[in-house]
């Protein structure tokens, strides 16, 4: 590593030890999509502009938009830290790794000086529009009708699962610009959308935690400009699928930051070390040690395919297999780690948020449930394992 | 707590290794296709000397030995794509049995040991290890003894390949340790060799009673317990190489019927009921594969460190299950056919049964990795 690199890690290092907030006496989100309170809220906002005036945000970015014109490196490292240091997330995940980079990528002059900045500052909190009630992950089928009117589009229809739809002042949606195409995905059209337009409205859904973070977002005769088209109609599902590619990374274009809280073995194991089972220490039950050992493996493997993923040579037989896996299997581990360290906490683990005997302030039960909404969300597992069927082993579909 | 402990991810693949998977897939797919695989199973030594000789002079067996003995000095970690291939065919010989032994000369022999053996190694003499006398690989003790005046006495279990041996390294206890010592096949008496019925019919592997065998003092390997220790976990770490790929053929023969078969007018590999456990298939050979190559990687020729252990027993837990998993289902999604002798999946599944048990098993393993993991 270079010596400007190895001096912005010490510098982050530091700068960290003097800024990571005090516990704010309430609980903050494990993922952006648990931002369910006005003062989480508040907290998580003042917090993304710290990290941006200090420098630490869209360091890749160009300057003129807020960012620093530095290289995917320098904000790579000031992630691992503050990952490692396990400081609050980044929370406006829509905007940085979404809609910023397709701005900054495909957007006119116009686009990237009017939303670029906001994004970055916490300012204008993004959200996003593409899944719809009834039909859960397949954006094909999205019925939510944008028509030309002048020089507005009139949208009608609803979207469910808009993170922080309540808070967000745009919207990147996708909608239907065109019902009679000759395959269902060229009717679709993509817009930067803003929130406070008239006929548009949400409801907040309340998640089995208890906690909020979605909103149900319905479009009523809501007329937004015409000039929030993205792109031309019928380019929607392009720019969407485009859309996805950004989020891997500031590489791939992403501000940065951390959006989520890693939450792993060692966290579990850590958690594990102070319980009992039958008298004796829980971890030195041998039952309980062959589940963990099992959990490290699998942990590990998923490690390790990163690594090998860029080594073509030793995926030669299914080329597309690992990378088209991911997310079953990090997600499906996942929830069963986390469904796992309840099950070890013993009747402590019967406890709840809000309760004082819920170790670590019902951390685990927290992490556990919402992780449903990583095996849910972005495509089922059950869908992914259908993806990965067909398009790596190639088997019939349905 | 694990969080150094398994912080070792590396994988490293150099394009010599790459050229070297290259041609054993080429090599082991055309000398070893299902009809030669089956066409020795009743063989007497379940291989063909014509296809050794061809290993030999493709120089595989000089692989892991360095240049001064006659190898090409690549490291034990280049064995590891040759033995995914093997198992990826089937292709059984004394490959895995003669690398392990020449490992353990390497690594725990006395100069002469190595300038003798490992020169004839390279050639094609073939070798094997003689550790077992119980069915359990976490026995820290064998009941064969090496007495004061250097006669051997005891049998061991399930020695592989001994029948074509020029060599055993063999386990016994001498003076209160455990040491490793090198027994010629010339050294046997006529009734040594007692061959056993092995559930993997591609396999062969022999009881063997070395009692009366007389040794000079030299037979003793000088650096046996370091040599004892790093041999078990190669041996892990290649007959998880081995059911790696004998695991993503075991996915191929039934990725094959599934886009064939057509059961109530569908073809079967369109029901999730039969789609999603075949993924589960391929991702628990897809781990398995990561783990032979992090262990590739981690294993020197040095004695073992920690990561390296970490990564032999990973390796072998995780390909152990993944073959035992693809073995198991590959046989029930065959339905009928599956249940017949002529259905290749059993061949799969006999290779599952076998391999769990070469250098020990998944929950041997386990126990292991909590110790060095947990504690």
């Amino acid at each position: 590593m270079s010596n400007e690199l190895q001096e912005l890690r010490a510098e982050v290092v530091d700068w960290i030890k003097h800024n990571k907030p005090a516990d704010p006496g309430f609980l903050l989100p494990q993922t952006f999509m648990e931002v369910g309170s006005e003062r989480v809220l508040d907290f998580l906002r003042e917090w993304q502009h710290k990290v941006w005036s200090s420098g630490y945000l869209g360091m890749a970015w160009p300057e003129q938009y807020g960012g620093r014109g530095l290289s995917p490196d320098h904000q790579n490292i000031v992630d691992a830290e503050m990952k490692l240091a396990r400081v609050p997330i980044c929370f406006n995940v829509i905007g940085l790794g979404w809609a910023g980079p397709l701005i900054l990528d495909k957007g006119t002059d116009y686009e990237r000086e009017k939303y670029l900045k906001g994004i970055l500052n916490a300012e204008d909190i993004w959200c996003q529009g593409f899944s719809e009630p009834n039909h859960g992950s397949d954006l094909g089928s999205i019925q939510t009708k944008a028509e030309r009117d002048g020089s507005d589009y009139v949208v009608n229809g609803s979207k469910i699962w808009t993170t922080m739809g309540n808070y967000a002042k745009y919207m990147i949606l996708l909608a239907r610009t065109a019902s009679q195409t000759e395959r269902k995905y060229n009717g679709l059209s993509f817009f930067l959308a803003p929130m406070d337009a008239e006929g548009i409205s949400t409801q907040p859904i309340k998640k089995l935690t208890g906690e909020y973070g979605f909103t149900e977002t319905f479009f009523t005769d809501a007329r937004i400009p015409a000039d929030c088209l993205m792109g031309e109609e019928g380019q929607g599902w392009r720019i969407a699928m485009q859309t996805l590619q950004y989020e891997r990374g500031a590489e791939a274009g992403a501000a940065g930051g951390i959006s989520i809280l890693s939450i792993v073995m060692n966290d579990l194991l850590n958690m594990a070390k102070d319980l009992e089972r039958e008298g004796q220490p829980l971890l030195k039950d041998p039952v309980t040690r062959e589940n963990l050992v099992k959990f490290l493996i699998e942990e590990k493997a998923l490690t390790l395919a990163n690594k090998r993923i860029a080594i073509p040579a030793l995926c030669a037989d299914y080329p597309n297999s690992l990378s088209l896996s991911g997310k079953l299997r990090s997600t499906e581990f996942y929830r069963r780690m986390r469904q796992y360290a309840l099950t070890l906490q013993g009747t402590q683990g019967s406890f709840y948020v809000g309760d004082d005997d819920a170790i670590d302030g019902g951390f685990w039960q927290r992490a556990y449930m919402n992780n449903f909404s990583t095996t849910i969300g972005g495509g089922t597992s059950q869908v992914q394992a259908n993806i990965v069927g067909e398009h790596v082993l190639g088997l019939p579909k349905d | 707590m694990t969080n150094n402990r398994t912080q070792n991810t590396a994988i490293a693949f150099s394009d010599e290794q790459a050229m070297i998977l290259e041609s054993a897939k080429g090599f082991c797919r055309d000398r070893s296709d299902i009809t030669a695989v089956r066409s020795l199973l009743n063989s007497d030594n379940g291989y063909s000397g014509d296809i050794w000789a061809e290993m030999v002079a493709l120089g595989w067996t000089g692989i892991a030995i360095p240049e001064q003995y006659g190898g090409s000095e690549l490291g034990i970690g280049s064995t590891v794509p040759l033995v995914e291939s093997m198992g990826r065919h089937l292709l059984s010989t004394p490959y895995i049995s003669t690398t392990l032994a020449s490992q353990a000369l390497l690594r725990g022999g006395s100069e002469q040991h190595k300038a003798h053996w490992l020169p004839l190694v390279a050639e094609g003499s073939i070798g094997t290890m003689a550790l077992l006398d119980s069915e359990d690989w976490g026995a820290t003790s064998t009941s064969c003894n090496l007495s004061a005046d250097l006669e051997l006495q005891g049998t061991k279990l399930l020695v592989n390949d001994a029948a074509v041996a020029d060599f055993f390294i063999v386990s016994a206890n001498h003076q209160g340790a455990q040491v490793l010592v090198l027994v010629t096949a010339d050294q046997l008496s006529s009734e040594a060799l007692s061959k056993k019925v092995l559930i993997d019919e591609t396999k062969r592997a022999c009881s063997v009673n070395f009692s009366g065998v007389k040794l000079r003092a030299d037979a003793i390997l000088p650096n046996s317990e370091a040599a004892l220790r790093d041999s078990k976990l190669i041996g892990a770490l290649l007959t998880a190489a081995e059911a790696t790929g004998s695991t993503a053929a075991a996915l191929d023969v039934v990725v094959a019927y599934l886009t064939s078969r057509i059961q109530f007018g569908r073809l079967i590999g369109s029901y999730q009921s039969l789609k999603h456990p075949t993924v589960e298939m391929l991702i628990g050979m897809d781990s398995a594969r990561s783990f032979i190559y992090h262990a590739a990687t981690v294993v020197g020729d040095e004695h073992l460190d920690q990561d390296a252990e970490i990564a032999c027993r990973m390796a072998k837990a995780q390909a152990t299950d993944a073959l035992l998993f693809a073995g198991d289902r590959g046989i029930q999604f065959h339905g009928g056919m599956g249940f017949t002798y002529e259905c290749d999946a059993q061949l799969y599944l006999r290779r599952a049964l076998w391999v769990q048990h070469q250098y020990g098993d998944a929950q041997h393993h386990r126990l292991h990795l909590a110790n060095l993991l947990l504690d």
